[in-house]
């Protein structure tokens, strides 16, 4: 299951992106994330699922523009900590950051 | 040599002319819907202001986020080179411009010549402009010079969740309602936009000296919140909203342009110099 | 927002409905669901999984009241308490507070088990667009969500989106719909996203003289494409269903329907005992909630609270 977390808005469209399937609920990206964004938990999605994985916090859904912005260094040429910690490549983001902020 | 910066933006228009280097005049309009005819009727006024004849006018160069309406002008440049052109000229030991006006804020890494190194735009989205600070403003049903005055005078921090104009009018009525002060409600909307405004100056660094431009610059309140997110000083020039408009003019007269050239009246004596 | 006194240009009419042909006391699983959203609350009532009741009300200042308010006028007259319910569930906007539910499920799941519900098992895309958020999710033939997309923190694609507009040119919502297509010819759609410069240009489209229904027509044409934008980034699929308010506006719908190439699935009960029942599409969540309380109460999976 893919879980877009973020918005989109005038500006471009924000997401992190989960994928709950992938995700095997380690927590490695939850310790890196300068701005401590995310936290693993039930799956808020199946009631019914015991698996646990990976989400933003819901209180950083609305800003996460900004709270990513700072890690997304040499626009895309490095990835974010979060992105290099997960082994099984569950956590993205989506590419407003590298479009909006180009190097002049 | 007499030359002009307009700066044509989303709600209003500046104009500095510069003769031989100093300030003669500067102008500033709203330029409604009807940009092109704003732009026009403010430069004859601020002409009129220095007592000047627009023959006498060597060069006109705008800039802004519809330069491309201002029929006279014989260039444009971008509004981030205006920027850095213009603060340069005033701090030279600038090297992280803030320019957040009424439809678009940006953040400009510059060098120490003034130019333009690294940028990051916030843009098609109120909550990072003053139309942000406006809107909370008519909830608060005060203005925004009385919002600033008003928001320096609490200590409380009251988080705001709305990201949004449109959702934040809400939750400043919603606050109303609960109520909260309006100086809290006033300084809770400042550090809202200050977090989001730093966040995109995060994106090219904040190197001292950090100079902030542009309507919102003249907001004291926003500024005062601005410098708790940053952790740093930040300066703030005398007539803010006319630095883009400065540095249009300074490209004049340096002739650098994006545009046509189209130079009636060029001194080569006073370029060289480095006068204008 | 409107104030009291005021012509509220921008609610949608309240609504509630019994099912005639059950007795509830005569039912052995008695479950609710409610869902209080920004703009608008809803409660549903299943009776061995059967609907029995929903309300459609208009969300006050408070949540809890809101919740209070939206399962009293579900159960108004017909003798049920809460004292007789098996298991309630909560959904909603952000941290909802309902005070009578058991736990609460987040609205994309709730929403997606409700579409399932009501259209059928065919569902494989529902686009909700509430007061503040718009959510797009891919679910299976069960109604267990695939994907999901959410945006609850830009006003453009959301009903308040629409709600400024409708205060901003003075016409009620229910009518913004039929108006934009009074019009002569398709105008170009308005360019901003952002709510806030897209009513500037509104204002500038008045001053020029442009007809009602042709800003009306170029507004709902933003608004679908927006929701294009999103709905095409997470994928959409046949059969795909609107929920939620929008759902009501034609000026909307129709023509995400021809940016998307795909048509709405006819809203029209999944079940054939239901062809008489009122098709309310606000109902989704709450409905879904009642059904996870049901599915969660018969498979033992949870203790049944009532009391009498």
């Amino acid at each position: 299951m893919q879980a877009f977390y973020g918005f989109k808005d005038g500006s471009g469209e924000w997401f992190v992106i989960i994928d709950a399937d992938a995700c095997n609920g380690c927590g490695k990206c939850v310790e890196v994330c300068p701005a401590h964004a995310l936290e693993v938990g039930e799956d808020e999605f199946d009631p019914f699922s015991e698996k646990h994985h990976v989400r933003v916090k819901e209180g950083e859904r609305k800003k996460i523009r900004y709270t990513c912005a700072p890690c997304q260094p040499g626009y895309g040429e490095e990835p974010p900590p979060c992105v290099a910690a997960c082994e099984p490549g569950a956590i993205s983001h989506s590419e407003a950051w590298l479009h909006a902020y180009a190097k002049k | 040599m007499i030359v002009v910066g307009i700066d044509v933006g989303g709600k209003n228009a500046h104009v500095v002319i510069l003769k031989d280097g100093e300030i003669a005049a500067q102008g500033e309009a709203a330029t409604g819907i009807q940009k092109a005819e704003a732009a026009e009727r403010l430069y004859k006024e601020t002409l009129r202001k220095a007592g000047l004849k627009q023959e006498a006018v060597g060069r006109v160069v705008a800039t802004g986020s519809a330069a491309k309406r201002v029929a006279f002008a014989d260039g444009i440049i971008a509004d981030a080179a205006a920027d850095a052109r213009g603060v340069n000229r005033l701090f030279p030991l600038a090297r992280t411009v803030i320019d957040v006006g009424a439809e678009e804020g940006r953040a400009i890494k510059v060098s120490p010549e003034g130019k333009v190194l690294d940028f990051a735009i916030n843009e098609k989205c109120a909550a990072g402009t003053g139309t942000f600070v406006e809107a909370m403003a008519r909830a608060l049903e005060i203005s925004v010079e009385e919002m600033a005055t008003l928001s320096l005078k609490s200590n409380n921090s009251i988080p705001m969740n709305a990201q949004c104009a449109v959702f934040g009018e809400s939750e400043v009525v919603s606050l109303i309602h609960q109520k909260i002060g309006k100086q809290d409600i006033a300084k809770a909307v400042h550090d809202a936009i200050a977090g989001r405004i730093a966040s995109v100056a995060r994106i090219v660094g904040l190197k001292k000296d950090v100079v902030v431009i542009g309507g919102m610059a003249r907001n004291a309140g926003f500024i005062h919140s601005l410098k708790k997110e940053t952790g740093m000083d930040i300066i703030v020039p005398d007539d803010p909203a006319f630095i883009g408009a400065l540095g249009a003019a300074a490209s004049a007269a340096a002739g650098v342009l994006e545009g046509k050239v189209k130079a009636k009246v060029v001194e080569l004596d006073a370029v060289e110099k480095g006068q204008a | 927002m409107a104030e009291q006194g005021k012509q509220e240009y921008w609610r949608w009419p309240e609504g509630k409905w019994v099912n005639p042909r059950i007795d509830w006391r005569k039912g052995k699983i008695i479950t609710a669901g409610v869902d209080v959203g920004s703009v608008s609350s809803q409660a549903a009532v299943l009776v061995d999984g059967d609907l029995y009741s929903f309300s459609n009300t208009r969300t006050g200042s408070d949540s809890p009241d809101s919740a209070r308010k939206a399962m009293g006028i579900a159960v108004e007259e017909t003798g049920l308490a809460l004292d007789n319910i098996d298991y309630c569930i909560g959904t909603g906007y952000g941290r909802v507070n309902v005070p009578m539910a058991q736990r609460t499920i987040t609205e994309i799941a709730c929403h997606a088990r409700g579409a399932n519900f009501m259209y059928g098992p065919e569902v494989r895309t529902v686009m909700d667009m509430g007061g503040q958020d718009c959510k797009a999710i891919n679910c299976d033939d069960k109604g267990k969500v695939l994907n999901f997309m959410m945006n609850d923190k830009c006003a453009a694609g959301t009903g308040r989106g629409m709600e400024v507009f409708a205060d901003l040119i003075r016409v009620p919502v229910w009518e913004i719909g039929p108006r934009s297509f009074q019009i002569k010819k398709e105008p170009p759609m308005i360019s901003s996203t952002c709510v806030v410069f897209a009513k500037s240009e509104v204002v500038g489209l008045l001053e020029k003289g442009v007809p009602e229904n042709d800003i009306m027509a170029a507004y709902c044409s933003a608004m679908a494409h927006r929701i294009m934008e999103l709905l095409n980034r997470l994928g959409v699929h046949e059969k795909f269903v609107i929920t939620g308010g929008i759902a009501k506006n034609e000026g909307v719908v129709k023509r995400l329907e021809k940016e998307l190439g795909i048509k709405t699935a006819e809203k029209v009960w999944h079940r054939p005992a239901y062809k008489d029942y009122p098709f309310e599409t606000q109902i989704a969540g709450a409905l879904g909630a009642a059904i996870f309380a049901e599915a969660m109460v018969s498979k033992g999976k949870v203790k049944s609270v009532r009391k009498t």
